[in-house]
């Protein structure tokens, strides 16, 4: 199984790295959305930082943790087509069947280069939502942590919901409404989690960091006793 | 609580004048009857002989119909999605896949009144229709998430794919349905300031009746929706067998007798 | 005192119910038709 999703995570990374896909439009979307956000919620607006009454602070940045993950949201809708458009070609996603590979091993290999895709576009995001909205970069392990496994979360249900909706040509309406809705939970966790990694007390984040990995733990598994049977019948 | 389904269709018929051609049966019928019965006395008790309530007056006639309607989405039309794609996925035989479908969209009708009550019992209660308190929240996303299944099943597709596909969406949904719920109750009870809950409310002995009698009644209405849908179901699906049928019929006959390929099926 | 609320919730909910119950009755009907007499019924005679 891990000699499978080696090869197919490779594959996926190494034509990724050839198309410049990600890169070249869903790096690019990501930060659009980043900014989209700035245009939609004005920056100037104001609001009183919790629990002081005199200073105030833009709510821009107060909401800088849910903007980010929304923006991580929506990309990751677009990288995850893509992982299951690039197999779409010539029918690879039997071909990878026929010969011989471990579905559990294929899912593996897709989750975990959306994955790691995924992570590149953080830092980007990241570095953007700093930029943008002045969010304080703070709290390195506790952030670090809660976005690897927000992310782990992400790229497996949105692995195993693809597969769902793989070789329909509805894919790309169907998966956007099947996957939000199963990623609330990841939103919310992640964005409280953030918001205590930033500016609230670090402590509130871990609780939420918990349910984050469990979040992850149980798609992973998910993905890999779903994957064959959903395989099988495209 | 189950259909009373009959076996059998009993009724005679006339070739010329199909009588029988409708989904009902003795036992359905009956079902049907007490249901009506059930939704009238409903109505009377909910609307005219209790009484309002201390603090939120009339309004709270709502809760009559909103929380059972939400008990029997949440707790039975998908807990019966959810055994209904397991089995199907285990047995293969297509009444449990049917069943899974047919569950799940009487479940997101009942879904939507959840909503709906929830919004109007929250205007003159909070002030608002909208308060993100933790069960509507949840409520709200579990409908689009139900909808997304609703949508997979009516995908133009091979129709065993399909099922099977639905299955196993109809087994994580319900996971995230979990999920949903403790999340966001986890988050509001976090994020909450003193909010007023709509079911501190004193109930009388007539009104707990009454709620009781809702929770009844949303359960017939539901078994008698389950069952009638299910038969719907069930026709849909012999059709699309027949049209396979023909269909496969037509392509030997056009192959040539004799010289049809062996074993097309 | 609040019934400009809980008359819209009924209309909608009972409403909604019966729409609902007729879109199903015709529809079992239309469709009935069009199956044989055996195979209409899950339990009935002719399962398949």
């Amino acid at each position: 199984m891990w000699r499978d999703a080696r090869l197919i995570a490779a594959k996926d990374l190494r034509v990724e790295w050839v198309s410049r896909v990600l890169t070249t439009q869903v790096v690019p979307f990501g930060l659009l959305v980043l900014i989209l956000f700035g245009f939609g919620i004005s920056p100037d607006l104001q609001t009183f930082e919790p629990g002081e009454a005199t200073s105030k602070v833009a709510v821009l940045e107060q909401v800088a943790p849910g903007l980010f993950w929304l923006a991580v949201l929506f990309s990751a809708l677009l990288a995850i087509g893509r992982s299951f458009a690039i197999e779409a070609v010539d029918g690879n996603l039997d071909a990878l069947r026929l010969a011989g590979l471990d579905p559990a091993g294929i899912f593996l290999g897709k989750a975990g280069a959306v994955l790691v895709e995924l992570l590149l576009l953080e830092v980007v995001l990241g570095f953007g939502s700093f930029v943008l909205y002045g969010a304080p970069l703070d709290n390195a392990v506790l952030l670090v942590t809660v976005v690897v496994s927000a992310t782990v979360g992400i790229a497996s249900a949105g692995t195993l919901y693809a597969a769902l909706a793989a070789g329909l040509r509805v894919r790309d309406t169907l998966v956007p409404l099947l996957l939000l809705p199963v990623l609330a939970p990841v939103l919310l966790g992640a964005s409280l989690a953030t918001e205590a990694a930033l500016f609230g007390p670090a402590s509130d984040g871990w609780p939420w960091l918990a349910a984050l990995g469990a979040f992850a733990v149980l798609y992973l598994g998910a993905g890999i006793l779903a994957f064959g049977s959903l395989l099988e019948d495209s | 609580m189950t259909t009373t389904g009959v076996k059998g269709s009993s009724e005679h018929h006339d070739a010329g004048n199909d009588r029988s051609a409708h989904t009902g049966t003795r036992g359905s019928r009956t079902l049907g009857i007490v249901t009506l019965v059930s939704v009238a006395v409903l109505l009377l008790f909910a609307l005219v002989v209790s009484p309002p309530e201390a603090t939120q007056g009339d309004a709270a006639r709502l809760f009559y119909i909103h929380v059972p309607s939400a008990i029997v989405c949440l707790y039975l039309a998908f807990s019966i999605t959810l055994v209904g794609s397991i089995m199907y996925l285990w047995k293969g035989t297509i009444g449990w896949d049917l069943i899974a479908g047919s569950a799940a969209e009487v479940g997101v009708l009942f879904l939507f009144f959840t909503l709906v009550t929830g919004m109007l019992w929250g205007k003159p209660t909070w002030g608002t229709y909208w308060q993100w308190d933790p069960r509507l929240t949840s409520t709200a996303v579990s409908f689009v998430l139900y909808l997304g299944y609703l949508a997979v099943r009516r995908l133009d597709m091979d129709p065993v794919l399909r099922s099977r596909r639905a299955a196993v969406l109809g087994i994580v949904s319900f996971a995230n349905l979990i999920i949903v719920r403790y999340s966001v109750q986890w988050w509001r009870s976090l994020h909450q300031g003193p909010t007023l809950d709509p079911l501190d409310m004193q109930i009388s002995g007539v009104m707990l009746f009454t709620w009781v009698f809702g929770v009844f009644t949303m359960l017939l209405v539901f078994s008698w929706l389950l069952l009638h849908r299910f038969r719907v179901a069930w026709l849909e699906h012999q059709l699309a067998e027949a049209g396979i049928d023909v269909a496969i019929r037509e392509r030997r006959n056009e192959a040539g007798g004799d010289a049809a390929l062996g074993g097309a099926i | 005192m609040g019934w400009e609320y809980v008359v819209p919730g009924y209309l909608v909910v009972f409403g909604g119910l019966g729409v609902y119950t007729l879109t199903l009755i015709r529809r079992g009907r239309a469709l009935s038709r069009q199956v044989s007499p055996e195979k209409r019924r899950f339990l009935g005679e002719g399962r398949s």
